[in-house]
């Protein structure tokens, strides 16, 4: 289980303190989780802070049971947290096979390594000895990416915005993955997604707006208020806060 | 082969992959003399009479055959120098496998200079593999000095892979080529340095004939205090097509300066150039370590794949 007990984070911002996230209380202990809310909302930020990328001003995380508040990048990954980003990194001379054997923390075939690949649609044998450099489209990248999640098989996988930069087509194939990893891995998968089709394969949705957590529950619970209010906008983000009063 | 010692065999290794006596044509030159020779059928090697050096004559249609020629230096205050020939007959294709190790333990300084020639007959190919390697605890300085001159008949290609990692105090490497309708050369140079070495790359590539093109890419990661300059000149005399590309990763306090040049002398020669030199990114570093390698890991992984 993943807790995060009163987290904040702010940036200086031409010389003004701006809170992204304001003393977030969070418990995330269900299979598959997905965090969303308007642009803006403070939705990465929290992933990122969870996987130690950004370090939050004050509040804890604890993985486990065991505070992970002051533990690296690296040792946060060794501890089972994996990430992968809105916008992939790109790398001159590392491949494919390269990332995903990095990934997956072996040297594991190249057989093992094209099941990953296949699972996000990628034909396996044309990728596996390019270079994750600019000849790969955005698409491209994003599955591969999604693919070294899936190599690293760790126990909280990060997915920030992994509809981002994929097309239609590959997005119904998106969701496979996404419902196959429901079933198949021991882990928690935490999303964060505006996508209604993500969203309802969700056991929890969290609603993050302007840094605070404005919901949190089922997907039963929190669907129906989501299809009503158009969160992304903030008068009705006002409105919903008015309502729930 | 049987007279190196282990830290000759070692050098041996590391330039030229070199575990146990090559299959096929070779000539070892160890400390400025001849240390092993073999020629085939097809391969000949004569010593030239009137300067250092070798002659390497292959002979026309020859196919899958390699050439190893190494050179050794295992003697310090030793300067060695050597003009090697390579005549590849028409529609030969040979892999050529070339590059000199110094070992230099003592005060004085090492040097080798080597000036290669190639005459590629019409529509033959070649692979050119040369590997340049330095170590040993001396102060003495270890230089490497590499000229390569390049001929390409009609419809010729050469393909040349220079390497050069570690252990080389100061290099400047010219490479000079002359293609004829057709010719195709691809030269990828990896380099890096260390402490203070200096490495200086001088490229020129004249595309003569029509229908020629060369594609010459560098990358190269200077570390510490080491200084790198690229020149990479290309001129395009005909209807033709000419890339050349540094791609450098700075760090510490290391200088590097990419300078290409273009010429076109022919309405129909197209050419381009690109030049990138810049530190490793903070967000690759920050993405392998999500994967669970530590910042320096995470490093090497990316200067490793970089000149892989």
């Amino acid at each position: 289980m993943l807790e995060l007990q009163n987290v904040s984070y702010q940036v200086n911002d031409d010389s003004d303190d701006k809170e992204i996230l304001k003393n977030i209380n969070l418990k995330i202990n269900e299979h598959l989780v997905v965090i969303t809310g308007p642009n803006g909302g403070g939705k990465s930020t929290l992933a990122k802070v969870i996987a130690g990328i950004i370090k939050p001003v004050s509040g804890k995380i604890i993985l486990d049971g065991e505070d992970i508040t002051g533990l690296s990048i690296t040792d946060r990954a060794k501890k089972g947290i994996s990430f992968a980003f809105q916008q992939p990194v790109r790398f001159k001379g590392l491949t494919v096979i390269d990332m995903v054997r990095l990934a997956a923390g072996k040297d594991i075939t190249i057989a093992q390594a094209c099941e990953y690949l296949s699972e996000v649609g990628l034909c396996a044998k044309d990728y596996i000895n390019r270079e994750l450099n600019a000849s790969l489209s955005g698409g491209e990248i994003k599955r591969i990416e999604i693919a070294m999640v899936l190599a690293r098989g760790a126990k909280f996988s990060i997915f920030d915005e992994p509809e981002a930069g994929i097309d239609l087509w590959s997005f119904q194939n998106l969701i496979q993955v996404f419902e196959k990893m429901y079933k198949t891995i021991n882990g928690q998968v935490l999303v964060i997604s505006h996508q209604e089709r993500i969203l309802n394969i969700a056991d929890k949705i969290i609603v993050l707006a302007d840094g605070n957590v404005i919901d949190e529950g089922s997907r039963k619970e929190v669907m129906p208020k989501l299809m009503k209010n158009n969160i992304a906008c903030p008068t009705l983000l006002d409105k919903m806060k008015q309502e729930e009063k | 082969m049987d007279t190196l010692n282990a830290v000759e065999r070692n050098i041996l290794e590391q330039v030229a992959d070199i575990h146990k006596i090559p299959e096929g044509a070779y000539n070892i030159r160890s400390n400025g003399v001849l240390s092993g020779r073999n020629t085939t059928a097809n391969i000949d090697i004569v010593t030239k009479e009137d300067k250092p050096g070798i002659d390497i004559i292959i002979k026309p249609g020859t196919k899958n055959e390699s050439v190893h020629i190494p050179v050794v230096l295992s003697m310090s205050g030793l300067k060695d120098m050597v003009y090697n020939d390579f005549y590849i007959g028409e529609d030969a294709d040979v892999t050529i496998v070339a590059g000199c190790g110094i070992h230099n333990c003592g005060v004085d300084t090492s040097e080798h200079d080597g000036i290669h020639t190639f005459y590629i007959k019409k529509n033959a190919r070649v692979k050119y593999i040369e590997k340049h390697y330095g170590e040993g605890d001396g102060m003495g300085k270890r230089i490497l000095n590499p000229t390569t001159i390049i001929n390409i008949e009609d419809g010729g290609y050469l393909e040349m892979d220079t390497v050069q990692i570690k252990g080389v105090d100061s290099t400047v490497r010219d490479t000079k080529a002359y293609l004829k309708e057709g010719a195709t050369l691809v030269i990828h140079e990896k380099i890096m340095t260390h402490g203070t070495q200096t490495a200086e790359t001088n490229f020129e590539v004249d595309l003569d004939g029509k229908g020629s093109s060369a594609n010459v890419v560098s990358r190269s990661v200077a570390r510490e205090n080491s200084k790198q300059v690229f020149n990479s000149k290309i001129n395009g005399n005909n209807e033709c097509n000419g890339h050349t590309e540094c791609d450098a990763i700075i760090m510490e306090d290391a200088s590097v300066s990419a300078i290409p040049q273009l010429t076109a002398n022919n309405i129909d020669a197209a050419l381009i150039h690109e030049a990138a030199i810049g530190k490793i990114a903070g967000e690759q570093i920050i993405k392998l370590m999500t994967l669970g390698l530590t910042e320096a890991e995470a490093e090497e992984q990316i200067i490793n794949g970089f000149l892989k």
